[in-house]
Protein backbone atom coordinates (compact mmCIF):
# COMPACT_ATOMS: atom_id res chain seq x y z
CA UNK A 1 0.00 0.00 0.00
CA UNK A 2 2.72 2.50 0.70
CA UNK A 3 4.67 1.64 -1.97
CA UNK A 4 1.33 2.01 -4.24
CA UNK A 5 0.68 5.70 -2.71
CA UNK A 6 4.20 6.24 -2.96
CA UNK A 7 4.04 5.60 -6.87
CA UNK A 8 0.81 7.63 -6.98
CA UNK A 9 2.75 10.98 -5.95
CA UNK A 10 5.33 10.17 -8.17
CA UNK A 11 2.97 9.63 -10.85
CA UNK A 12 1.49 13.06 -10.01
CA UNK A 13 4.69 15.04 -10.21
CA UNK A 14 5.65 13.56 -13.48
CA UNK A 15 1.71 14.36 -14.63
CA UNK A 16 1.53 17.84 -13.64
CA UNK A 17 4.75 18.87 -15.77
CA UNK A 18 3.11 16.76 -18.54
CA UNK A 19 -0.40 18.45 -18.04
CA UNK A 20 1.34 21.90 -17.85
CA UNK A 21 2.53 21.46 -21.22
CA UNK A 22 -0.66 19.57 -22.86
CA UNK A 23 -2.50 22.70 -21.74
CA UNK A 24 -0.64 24.76 -24.52
CA UNK A 25 -1.35 22.04 -26.89
CA UNK A 26 -5.27 21.85 -26.09
CA UNK A 27 -5.56 25.50 -26.37
CA UNK A 28 -3.47 25.72 -29.20
CA UNK A 29 -6.06 23.08 -31.13
CA UNK A 30 -9.24 24.62 -29.34
CA UNK A 31 -8.41 27.89 -31.55
CA UNK A 32 -6.91 26.87 -34.82
CA UNK A 33 -7.87 23.27 -34.83
CA UNK A 34 -3.92 22.00 -35.19
CA UNK A 35 -1.14 20.66 -33.35
CA UNK A 36 1.64 22.98 -32.64
CA UNK A 37 4.61 20.26 -32.47
CA UNK A 38 6.92 22.97 -31.92
CA UNK A 39 5.56 23.32 -28.44
CA UNK A 40 7.64 20.82 -26.84
CA UNK A 41 10.78 22.70 -27.93
CA UNK A 42 9.19 25.60 -26.14
CA UNK A 43 9.48 23.87 -23.07
CA UNK A 44 13.37 23.23 -23.66
CA UNK A 45 13.86 27.28 -23.88
CA UNK A 46 12.51 27.95 -21.22
CA UNK A 47 14.87 25.47 -19.33
CA UNK A 48 17.49 27.58 -21.31
CA UNK A 49 15.76 31.30 -20.78
CA UNK A 50 15.99 30.37 -16.75
CA UNK A 51 19.80 28.80 -17.31
CA UNK A 52 21.00 31.68 -18.56
CA UNK A 53 19.01 33.94 -16.26
CA UNK A 54 20.16 32.12 -13.71
CA UNK A 55 23.85 32.72 -14.75
CA UNK A 56 23.14 36.49 -14.20
CA UNK A 57 20.60 36.50 -11.12
CA UNK A 58 22.15 34.22 -8.88
CA UNK A 59 25.00 36.34 -8.49
CA UNK A 60 23.16 39.41 -7.08
CA UNK A 61 20.63 37.07 -5.15
CA UNK A 62 22.05 34.14 -4.59
CA UNK A 63 19.97 30.56 -5.09
CA UNK A 64 16.41 30.49 -3.30
CA UNK A 65 12.86 31.20 -3.18
CA UNK A 66 13.12 34.65 -4.60
CA UNK A 67 15.82 33.46 -7.86
CA UNK A 68 13.47 30.49 -8.11
CA UNK A 69 10.37 32.78 -8.82
CA UNK A 70 12.00 35.35 -10.90
CA UNK A 71 13.55 33.00 -13.04
CA UNK A 72 10.39 30.79 -13.56
CA UNK A 73 8.65 34.38 -14.35
CA UNK A 74 11.41 35.27 -17.07
CA UNK A 75 11.22 31.96 -18.44
CA UNK A 76 7.59 32.41 -19.07
CA UNK A 77 7.68 35.58 -19.93
CA UNK A 78 10.29 35.18 -22.72
CA UNK A 79 8.48 31.91 -24.18
CA UNK A 80 5.24 33.87 -24.28
CA UNK A 81 7.25 36.47 -26.48
CA UNK A 82 9.00 33.12 -28.29
CA UNK A 83 5.05 31.59 -28.71
CA UNK A 84 3.56 34.93 -30.23
CA UNK A 85 6.76 35.22 -32.13
CA UNK A 86 6.35 32.01 -33.74
CA UNK A 87 3.07 32.29 -34.25
CA UNK A 88 3.41 35.59 -35.78
CA UNK A 89 6.35 35.02 -38.29
CA UNK A 90 5.32 31.22 -39.50
CA UNK A 91 1.73 29.73 -38.67
CA UNK A 92 -0.34 33.31 -39.28
CA UNK A 93 0.69 33.59 -43.26
CA UNK A 94 -0.45 30.38 -43.67
CA UNK A 95 -3.80 30.71 -42.04
CA UNK A 96 -5.95 30.06 -44.81
CA UNK A 97 -3.86 27.18 -46.32
CA UNK A 98 -4.71 23.45 -45.67
CA UNK A 99 -4.04 22.43 -41.59
CA UNK A 100 -1.72 19.86 -43.30
CA UNK A 101 0.63 22.57 -44.54
CA UNK A 102 0.67 24.10 -41.09
CA UNK A 103 0.90 20.95 -39.28
CA UNK A 104 4.12 20.00 -41.64
CA UNK A 105 5.45 23.86 -40.82
CA UNK A 106 5.26 23.38 -37.18
CA UNK A 107 6.87 19.85 -37.23
CA UNK A 108 9.68 21.80 -38.90
CA UNK A 109 9.60 24.85 -36.31
CA UNK A 110 10.43 21.86 -34.20
CA UNK A 111 13.21 20.85 -35.62
CA UNK A 112 14.55 24.04 -36.25
CA UNK A 113 14.25 24.89 -32.77
CA UNK A 114 16.07 21.17 -31.93
CA UNK A 115 18.92 21.46 -34.15
CA UNK A 116 19.54 25.24 -34.27
CA UNK A 117 19.54 24.69 -30.38
CA UNK A 118 22.19 21.93 -30.65
CA UNK A 119 24.18 24.47 -33.17
CA UNK A 120 23.99 27.72 -31.07
CA UNK A 121 24.15 26.22 -27.33
CA UNK A 122 25.61 23.14 -27.64
CA UNK A 123 24.45 19.34 -27.87
CA UNK A 124 26.15 18.49 -24.48
CA UNK A 125 23.73 18.53 -21.60
CA UNK A 126 24.79 21.80 -19.30
CA UNK A 127 23.62 21.38 -15.35
CA UNK A 128 21.21 23.27 -14.65
CA UNK A 129 21.92 24.89 -10.95
CA UNK A 130 20.57 24.54 -7.56
CA UNK A 131 17.85 27.27 -7.07
CA UNK A 132 16.80 25.74 -3.91
CA UNK A 133 18.27 22.96 -1.79
CA UNK A 134 16.65 19.49 -2.01
CA UNK A 135 15.63 17.91 1.40
CA UNK A 136 12.96 15.20 1.68
CA UNK A 137 9.72 15.46 3.52
CA UNK A 138 7.26 12.50 4.95
CA UNK A 139 3.86 12.86 3.89
CA UNK A 140 2.46 10.05 6.15
CA UNK A 141 3.77 7.24 4.42
CA UNK A 142 4.84 8.72 1.07
CA UNK A 143 8.27 10.24 0.67
CA UNK A 144 8.73 13.37 -1.00
CA UNK A 145 11.21 15.81 -1.67
CA UNK A 146 10.51 19.50 -1.54
CA UNK A 147 11.04 19.97 -5.23
CA UNK A 148 8.35 17.72 -5.75
CA UNK A 149 6.33 19.68 -3.73
CA UNK A 150 7.29 23.18 -5.41
CA UNK A 151 6.11 21.49 -8.55
CA UNK A 152 2.92 20.50 -7.80
CA UNK A 153 1.84 23.81 -5.64
CA UNK A 154 3.15 25.73 -8.63
CA UNK A 155 1.38 23.22 -11.11
CA UNK A 156 -1.62 23.75 -8.83
CA UNK A 157 -1.47 27.43 -8.75
CA UNK A 158 -0.70 28.07 -12.89
CA UNK A 159 -3.58 25.59 -13.31
CA UNK A 160 -6.05 27.65 -10.85
CA UNK A 161 -4.71 30.68 -12.15
CA UNK A 162 -5.28 29.37 -15.93
CA UNK A 163 -8.75 28.32 -15.13
CA UNK A 164 -9.76 31.55 -13.01
CA UNK A 165 -8.70 33.27 -17.06
CA UNK A 166 -10.56 31.26 -19.09
CA UNK A 167 -13.80 31.39 -16.99
CA UNK A 168 -14.31 35.04 -15.49
CA UNK A 169 -12.33 37.53 -17.64
CA UNK A 170 -13.55 39.23 -21.01
CA UNK A 171 -10.58 38.04 -22.65
CA UNK A 172 -10.88 34.29 -21.74
CA UNK A 173 -14.61 34.51 -22.56
CA UNK A 174 -13.47 35.81 -26.00
CA UNK A 175 -11.16 32.84 -26.23
CA UNK A 176 -14.05 30.46 -25.73
CA UNK A 177 -15.95 32.12 -28.13
CA UNK A 178 -13.40 31.96 -31.06
CA UNK A 179 -12.21 28.45 -29.90
CA UNK A 180 -16.53 27.52 -30.60
CA UNK A 181 -16.84 29.80 -33.99
CA UNK A 182 -14.02 32.21 -35.27
CA UNK A 183 -16.67 34.06 -37.90
CA UNK A 184 -19.23 34.97 -34.96
CA UNK A 185 -16.73 35.99 -32.81
CA UNK A 186 -15.66 38.47 -35.15
CA UNK A 187 -18.95 39.55 -35.64
CA UNK A 188 -19.19 40.60 -31.76
CA UNK A 189 -15.79 42.76 -32.88
CA UNK A 190 -13.01 40.45 -31.23
CA UNK A 191 -10.38 40.42 -32.88
CA UNK A 192 -9.14 37.12 -33.33
CA UNK A 193 -5.91 37.63 -34.42
CA UNK A 194 -5.16 39.42 -30.97
CA UNK A 195 -6.90 36.15 -29.23
CA UNK A 196 -4.78 33.82 -31.02
CA UNK A 197 -1.52 35.66 -30.03
CA UNK A 198 -2.91 35.54 -26.44
CA UNK A 199 -3.76 31.90 -26.47
CA UNK A 200 0.18 31.14 -27.90
CA UNK A 201 1.21 33.47 -25.06
CA UNK A 202 -0.06 32.01 -22.42
CA UNK A 203 0.47 28.32 -23.73
CA UNK A 204 3.89 28.90 -24.65
CA UNK A 205 3.96 30.22 -20.53
CA UNK A 206 2.95 27.11 -18.94
CA UNK A 207 5.63 25.41 -21.55
CA UNK A 208 8.24 27.11 -19.80
CA UNK A 209 7.13 26.65 -16.36
CA UNK A 210 7.06 23.01 -17.02
CA UNK A 211 10.63 23.52 -18.69
CA UNK A 212 11.74 25.46 -15.50
CA UNK A 213 9.98 23.24 -12.54
CA UNK A 214 11.57 19.96 -14.49
CA UNK A 215 14.73 21.50 -14.60
CA UNK A 216 15.26 22.36 -10.63
CA UNK A 217 14.62 18.64 -10.20
CA UNK A 218 16.23 16.68 -13.23
CA UNK A 219 18.78 19.55 -13.00
CA UNK A 220 20.22 18.90 -16.74
CA UNK A 221 19.21 19.97 -19.82
CA UNK A 222 19.70 19.61 -23.49
CA UNK A 223 18.38 21.10 -26.94
CA UNK A 224 16.63 17.81 -27.41
CA UNK A 225 15.11 17.84 -24.25
CA UNK A 226 11.67 19.02 -25.37
CA UNK A 227 11.14 16.10 -27.52
CA UNK A 228 9.83 13.46 -25.30
CA UNK A 229 8.03 15.38 -23.12
CA UNK A 230 6.57 17.31 -25.58
CA UNK A 231 5.20 14.13 -27.32
CA UNK A 232 4.40 12.85 -24.23
CA UNK A 233 2.02 16.00 -23.44
CA UNK A 234 0.36 15.34 -26.77
CA UNK A 235 -0.75 12.14 -25.60
CA UNK A 236 -1.90 13.32 -22.62
CA UNK A 237 -3.83 16.46 -24.44
CA UNK A 238 -5.61 14.03 -26.93
CA UNK A 239 -5.91 11.54 -23.71
CA UNK A 240 -8.27 14.18 -22.06
CA UNK A 241 -9.77 15.14 -25.18
CA UNK A 242 -8.10 17.60 -27.83
CA UNK A 243 -9.56 21.04 -27.14
CA UNK A 244 -10.32 20.47 -23.69
CA UNK A 245 -8.99 22.18 -21.18
CA UNK A 246 -9.46 20.53 -17.89
CA UNK A 247 -8.91 17.56 -20.14
CA UNK A 248 -5.28 18.41 -20.68
CA UNK A 249 -4.85 18.58 -16.84
CA UNK A 250 -6.77 15.37 -16.16
CA UNK A 251 -5.23 13.52 -19.32
CA UNK A 252 -1.84 14.27 -18.27
CA UNK A 253 -1.80 13.18 -14.34
CA UNK A 254 -3.37 9.83 -16.32
CA UNK A 255 -0.48 9.68 -18.39
CA UNK A 256 2.42 10.48 -15.41
CA UNK A 257 0.80 8.12 -13.01
CA UNK A 258 0.28 5.32 -15.84
CA UNK A 259 3.68 5.78 -16.74
CA UNK A 260 5.47 6.09 -13.51
CA UNK A 261 3.84 2.38 -12.55
CA UNK A 262 4.95 1.05 -15.61
CA UNK A 263 8.65 2.27 -14.64
CA UNK A 264 7.96 0.78 -11.34
CA UNK A 265 7.28 -3.07 -12.39
CA UNK A 266 10.83 -4.75 -13.60
CA UNK A 267 8.36 -6.43 -16.10
CA UNK A 268 6.83 -3.52 -17.39
CA UNK A 269 9.54 -0.53 -16.76
CA UNK A 270 11.87 -1.58 -20.52
CA UNK A 271 8.00 -0.48 -22.12
CA UNK A 272 6.90 2.48 -20.20
CA UNK A 273 7.02 4.92 -23.16
CA UNK A 274 5.58 1.88 -25.46
CA UNK A 275 2.58 1.92 -22.53
CA UNK A 276 2.47 5.69 -23.00
CA UNK A 277 2.08 5.34 -26.84
CA UNK A 278 -0.32 2.40 -26.38
CA UNK A 279 -2.67 4.02 -24.40
CA UNK A 280 -3.14 6.66 -27.36
CA UNK A 281 -3.82 4.07 -29.61
CA UNK A 282 -6.32 1.94 -27.41
CA UNK A 283 -7.73 5.63 -26.71
CA UNK A 284 -8.02 6.42 -30.18
CA UNK A 285 -9.82 3.29 -30.98
CA UNK A 286 -12.21 3.04 -28.24
CA UNK A 287 -12.82 6.56 -27.37
CA UNK A 288 -11.82 8.68 -29.83
CA UNK A 289 -12.96 12.26 -28.26
CA UNK A 290 -10.55 11.09 -25.07
CA UNK A 291 -11.73 10.71 -21.57
CA UNK A 292 -13.21 14.35 -21.24
CA UNK A 293 -13.79 15.20 -25.02
CA UNK A 294 -16.84 14.35 -27.18
CA UNK A 295 -16.45 12.77 -30.54
CA UNK A 296 -16.57 14.94 -33.29
CA UNK A 297 -16.96 14.19 -37.29
CA UNK A 298 -13.88 15.49 -38.88
CA UNK A 299 -15.31 17.51 -42.00
CA UNK A 300 -12.77 16.57 -44.92
CA UNK B 1 -26.98 55.12 -43.10
CA UNK B 2 -25.64 52.08 -46.04
CA UNK B 3 -24.92 52.23 -49.43
CA UNK B 4 -23.57 49.26 -51.39
CA UNK B 5 -22.18 50.10 -54.69
CA UNK B 6 -21.80 47.53 -57.64
CA UNK B 7 -20.33 45.16 -55.24
CA UNK B 8 -18.90 41.74 -56.62
CA UNK B 9 -18.53 38.41 -54.47
CA UNK B 10 -16.34 35.79 -55.94
CA UNK B 11 -16.23 32.30 -54.27
CA UNK B 12 -12.70 30.93 -56.34
CA UNK B 13 -13.55 30.83 -59.77
CA UNK B 14 -17.38 31.40 -59.39
CA UNK B 15 -18.88 34.85 -59.31
CA UNK B 16 -21.98 34.68 -56.46
CA UNK B 17 -22.41 38.43 -57.02
CA UNK B 18 -22.17 40.26 -59.95
CA UNK B 19 -22.33 44.14 -59.20
CA UNK B 20 -25.59 44.48 -56.90
CA UNK B 21 -26.05 47.97 -55.53
CA UNK B 22 -28.36 48.76 -52.49
CA UNK B 23 -29.62 51.76 -50.29
CA UNK B 24 -30.53 51.33 -47.19
CA UNK B 25 -32.10 54.51 -45.62
CA UNK B 26 -31.50 55.76 -41.72
CA UNK B 27 -34.45 54.54 -39.37
CA UNK B 28 -35.78 51.64 -42.09
CA UNK B 29 -36.17 48.67 -42.23
CA UNK B 30 -35.49 47.40 -45.51
CA UNK B 31 -35.70 43.67 -46.86
CA UNK B 32 -34.00 41.26 -49.35
CA UNK B 33 -35.89 39.18 -51.20
CA UNK B 34 -34.60 36.02 -53.19
CA UNK B 35 -34.79 32.33 -53.91
CA UNK B 36 -32.39 29.89 -52.33
CA UNK B 37 -28.72 31.00 -53.61
CA UNK B 38 -29.68 33.87 -55.25
CA UNK B 39 -26.78 36.08 -53.15
CA UNK B 40 -28.73 37.17 -49.90
CA UNK B 41 -26.55 35.92 -46.96
CA UNK B 42 -23.24 36.19 -49.50
CA UNK B 43 -24.23 39.66 -49.73
CA UNK B 44 -25.04 40.24 -45.91
CA UNK B 45 -21.29 38.26 -45.19
CA UNK B 46 -19.50 40.67 -47.72
CA UNK B 47 -21.13 43.84 -45.75
CA UNK B 48 -20.15 42.28 -42.48
CA UNK B 49 -16.13 41.86 -43.43
CA UNK B 50 -16.70 38.10 -43.30
CA UNK B 51 -16.15 36.82 -47.17
CA UNK B 52 -13.84 39.47 -49.25
CA UNK B 53 -14.97 42.33 -51.77
CA UNK B 54 -13.71 41.45 -55.43
CA UNK B 55 -15.24 45.01 -56.53
CA UNK B 56 -17.43 47.66 -55.60
CA UNK B 57 -17.99 49.91 -52.49
CA UNK B 58 -19.83 49.48 -49.23
CA UNK B 59 -20.31 52.88 -47.59
CA UNK B 60 -22.05 52.60 -43.44
CA UNK B 61 -22.52 56.88 -42.65
CA UNK B 62 -20.24 58.25 -45.49
CA UNK B 63 -17.38 56.42 -45.03
CA UNK B 64 -15.99 53.30 -46.61
CA UNK B 65 -15.79 50.23 -44.80
CA UNK B 66 -15.22 47.48 -47.78
CA UNK B 67 -11.68 46.55 -46.69
CA UNK B 68 -12.08 46.47 -43.07
CA UNK B 69 -11.93 43.33 -40.93
CA UNK B 70 -15.43 42.23 -39.37
CA UNK B 71 -14.58 43.50 -35.79
CA UNK B 72 -13.54 46.92 -37.14
CA UNK B 73 -17.26 47.20 -38.63
CA UNK B 74 -18.48 46.32 -35.84
CA UNK B 75 -16.98 49.22 -34.17
CA UNK B 76 -18.14 51.37 -36.73
CA UNK B 77 -21.94 50.31 -35.42
CA UNK B 78 -22.60 47.29 -37.93
CA UNK B 79 -24.15 44.50 -36.48
CA UNK B 80 -24.97 40.86 -38.26
CA UNK B 81 -26.67 38.49 -37.21
CA UNK B 82 -25.65 35.37 -39.13
CA UNK B 83 -27.36 32.39 -40.69
CA UNK B 84 -27.51 29.74 -38.03
CA UNK B 85 -27.51 31.86 -35.60
CA UNK B 86 -23.94 30.73 -34.56
CA UNK B 87 -24.52 31.25 -30.91
CA UNK B 88 -21.41 30.08 -28.76
CA UNK B 89 -22.72 27.11 -27.52
CA UNK B 90 -20.38 26.63 -24.86
CA UNK B 91 -20.91 29.80 -23.36
CA UNK B 92 -23.65 30.66 -20.94
CA UNK B 93 -26.57 32.93 -22.31
CA UNK B 94 -25.27 35.83 -20.05
CA UNK B 95 -21.18 35.24 -21.78
CA UNK B 96 -23.06 34.91 -24.80
CA UNK B 97 -24.84 38.58 -24.59
CA UNK B 98 -20.98 39.83 -23.00
CA UNK B 99 -19.66 38.98 -25.58
CA UNK B 100 -22.20 40.93 -27.51
CA UNK B 101 -20.89 44.36 -25.58
CA UNK B 102 -17.15 42.90 -26.08
CA UNK B 103 -16.12 46.58 -27.55
CA UNK B 104 -17.71 48.67 -25.02
CA UNK B 105 -16.75 50.04 -21.90
CA UNK B 106 -19.74 51.99 -20.67
CA UNK B 107 -20.92 49.72 -18.04
CA UNK B 108 -24.77 51.75 -17.11
CA UNK B 109 -25.71 51.63 -20.71
CA UNK B 110 -24.65 47.88 -21.14
CA UNK B 111 -27.00 47.14 -18.05
CA UNK B 112 -29.83 49.20 -20.19
CA UNK B 113 -29.23 47.37 -22.91
CA UNK B 114 -29.10 44.24 -21.27
CA UNK B 115 -32.47 45.15 -19.66
CA UNK B 116 -34.08 45.76 -23.26
CA UNK B 117 -33.12 42.74 -24.62
CA UNK B 118 -34.61 40.76 -21.34
CA UNK B 119 -38.04 43.13 -22.11
CA UNK B 120 -37.72 42.43 -25.57
CA UNK B 121 -37.08 38.54 -24.98
CA UNK B 122 -38.04 37.52 -21.46
CA UNK B 123 -37.65 33.96 -22.14
CA UNK B 124 -33.56 35.02 -22.19
CA UNK B 125 -33.52 36.27 -18.96
CA UNK B 126 -35.37 32.74 -17.53
CA UNK B 127 -32.47 31.02 -18.67
CA UNK B 128 -29.54 33.18 -18.13
CA UNK B 129 -26.79 30.57 -16.68
CA UNK B 130 -27.77 28.33 -19.20
CA UNK B 131 -25.35 27.05 -21.85
CA UNK B 132 -26.36 28.60 -25.00
CA UNK B 133 -26.20 24.74 -27.07
CA UNK B 134 -28.82 24.02 -24.78
CA UNK B 135 -31.73 26.75 -26.03
CA UNK B 136 -34.12 25.86 -28.48
CA UNK B 137 -33.88 27.13 -31.99
CA UNK B 138 -36.25 29.81 -31.50
CA UNK B 139 -34.57 30.87 -27.97
CA UNK B 140 -31.44 31.24 -29.95
CA UNK B 141 -32.49 33.28 -32.25
CA UNK B 142 -33.54 35.49 -29.75
CA UNK B 143 -30.53 35.09 -28.13
CA UNK B 144 -28.55 36.01 -31.34
CA UNK B 145 -30.41 39.18 -31.77
CA UNK B 146 -29.87 40.11 -28.24
CA UNK B 147 -26.64 39.81 -28.75
CA UNK B 148 -25.87 41.85 -31.64
CA UNK B 149 -27.93 44.41 -30.14
CA UNK B 150 -25.73 44.93 -27.15
CA UNK B 151 -22.94 46.05 -29.78
CA UNK B 152 -25.44 49.04 -29.76
CA UNK B 153 -25.51 49.11 -33.30
CA UNK B 154 -26.74 51.63 -35.89
CA UNK B 155 -27.19 49.10 -37.98
CA UNK B 156 -28.35 45.53 -37.95
CA UNK B 157 -28.24 42.92 -40.52
CA UNK B 158 -30.43 39.89 -39.93
CA UNK B 159 -30.14 36.62 -42.09
CA UNK B 160 -32.94 34.34 -42.17
CA UNK B 161 -34.28 34.87 -38.79
CA UNK B 162 -37.30 32.66 -39.03
CA UNK B 163 -35.14 29.47 -40.29
CA UNK B 164 -36.27 26.44 -38.86
CA UNK B 165 -38.03 28.23 -36.06
CA UNK B 166 -41.99 27.31 -34.63
CA UNK B 167 -43.96 29.90 -36.21
CA UNK B 168 -45.57 31.01 -33.29
CA UNK B 169 -42.15 32.13 -32.28
CA UNK B 170 -41.12 33.88 -35.84
CA UNK B 171 -44.44 36.06 -35.35
CA UNK B 172 -42.94 36.70 -31.98
CA UNK B 173 -39.04 37.51 -33.20
CA UNK B 174 -40.71 39.45 -36.37
CA UNK B 175 -43.00 41.89 -33.66
CA UNK B 176 -39.79 42.07 -31.57
CA UNK B 177 -37.65 43.43 -34.40
CA UNK B 178 -40.60 46.17 -35.28
CA UNK B 179 -40.17 46.64 -31.57
CA UNK B 180 -36.41 47.25 -31.80
CA UNK B 181 -36.77 49.46 -35.18
CA UNK B 182 -39.53 51.80 -33.33
CA UNK B 183 -37.68 52.26 -29.86
CA UNK B 184 -34.03 52.48 -30.79
CA UNK B 185 -35.12 54.11 -34.22
CA UNK B 186 -32.54 50.77 -35.75
CA UNK B 187 -31.92 50.65 -39.14
CA UNK B 188 -32.64 47.02 -40.24
CA UNK B 189 -31.51 45.43 -43.10
CA UNK B 190 -33.20 41.60 -43.10
CA UNK B 191 -33.15 38.66 -45.31
CA UNK B 192 -36.11 36.13 -45.16
CA UNK B 193 -37.48 33.55 -46.76
CA UNK B 194 -41.31 34.30 -45.39
CA UNK B 195 -41.36 37.22 -48.05
CA UNK B 196 -44.62 38.23 -47.02
CA UNK B 197 -44.17 38.69 -43.38
CA UNK B 198 -40.77 40.85 -43.92
CA UNK B 199 -42.99 42.75 -46.58
CA UNK B 200 -45.32 43.66 -44.35
CA UNK B 201 -42.37 44.75 -41.39
CA UNK B 202 -40.33 46.28 -43.76
CA UNK B 203 -40.60 49.77 -45.93
CA UNK B 204 -38.44 49.13 -48.84
CA UNK B 205 -37.21 46.18 -50.49
CA UNK B 206 -34.54 44.79 -53.19
CA UNK B 207 -35.29 41.19 -55.43
CA UNK B 208 -32.23 39.61 -55.94
CA UNK B 209 -31.90 36.23 -58.25
CA UNK B 210 -28.54 34.69 -59.61
CA UNK B 211 -26.31 37.07 -57.91
CA UNK B 212 -28.47 40.26 -59.81
CA UNK B 213 -30.55 42.60 -57.98
CA UNK B 214 -33.52 42.14 -60.68
CA UNK B 215 -35.70 45.35 -59.28
CA UNK B 216 -36.63 47.44 -56.06
CA UNK B 217 -39.65 49.43 -54.80
CA UNK B 218 -41.39 50.47 -51.38
CA UNK B 219 -42.88 47.30 -49.61
CA UNK B 220 -46.50 48.09 -50.07
CA UNK B 221 -45.87 48.13 -54.19
CA UNK B 222 -43.59 44.68 -53.87
CA UNK B 223 -46.61 43.26 -52.08
CA UNK B 224 -48.97 43.64 -55.15
CA UNK B 225 -46.01 43.36 -57.87
CA UNK B 226 -46.96 40.10 -60.11
CA UNK B 227 -43.55 39.29 -60.61
CA UNK B 228 -43.06 39.24 -56.54
CA UNK B 229 -46.57 37.54 -55.77
CA UNK B 230 -45.85 34.69 -58.37
CA UNK B 231 -41.49 34.22 -57.71
CA UNK B 232 -41.79 34.37 -54.09
CA UNK B 233 -45.50 33.87 -52.28
CA UNK B 234 -46.73 30.87 -54.47
CA UNK B 235 -48.58 33.01 -56.50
Amino acid sequence: MDTFLQQLFNGLFLGAIYALIALGYTMVYGILRFINFAHGEVYMVGAYVAYFAASMLLPLFGAGWLAFLLLLIIAMLACALLGVGIEWTVYRPLRHRPRLTVLITAIGVSLFLQYGGQSWLGAAPRAFPTLLPKSTVSLGPVQATNLQIVVLVTTLVLMLALRFFVMKTKLGKAMRAVSHNVQAASLMGINNDRVISVTFAVGSALAAAAGVLYAINYPTINPLMGLMPGLKAFVAAVLGGIGNIPGAAVGGLVLGIVETFAGGSPLLSPYRDAIAFGLLVLLLLFKPGGLLGKATVEKV
Amino acid sequence: MLEVRNLKVSYGQIEALHGVSISVEEGKIVTLIGANGAGKTTLLRALSGLIPVEAGEVELHGERITKEKPHKRVARGLAHVPEGRMVFANLSIAENLEMGAYLRKDKTAIAEDLDFVYELFPRLKERISQLAGTLSGGEQQMLAIGRALLSKPQCLMLDEPSLGIAPILTRNIFDQIVEINKQRGLTILLVEQNVNLALEISSYGYVIETGNLLFDGPAEELRKDPRVLEAYMGG
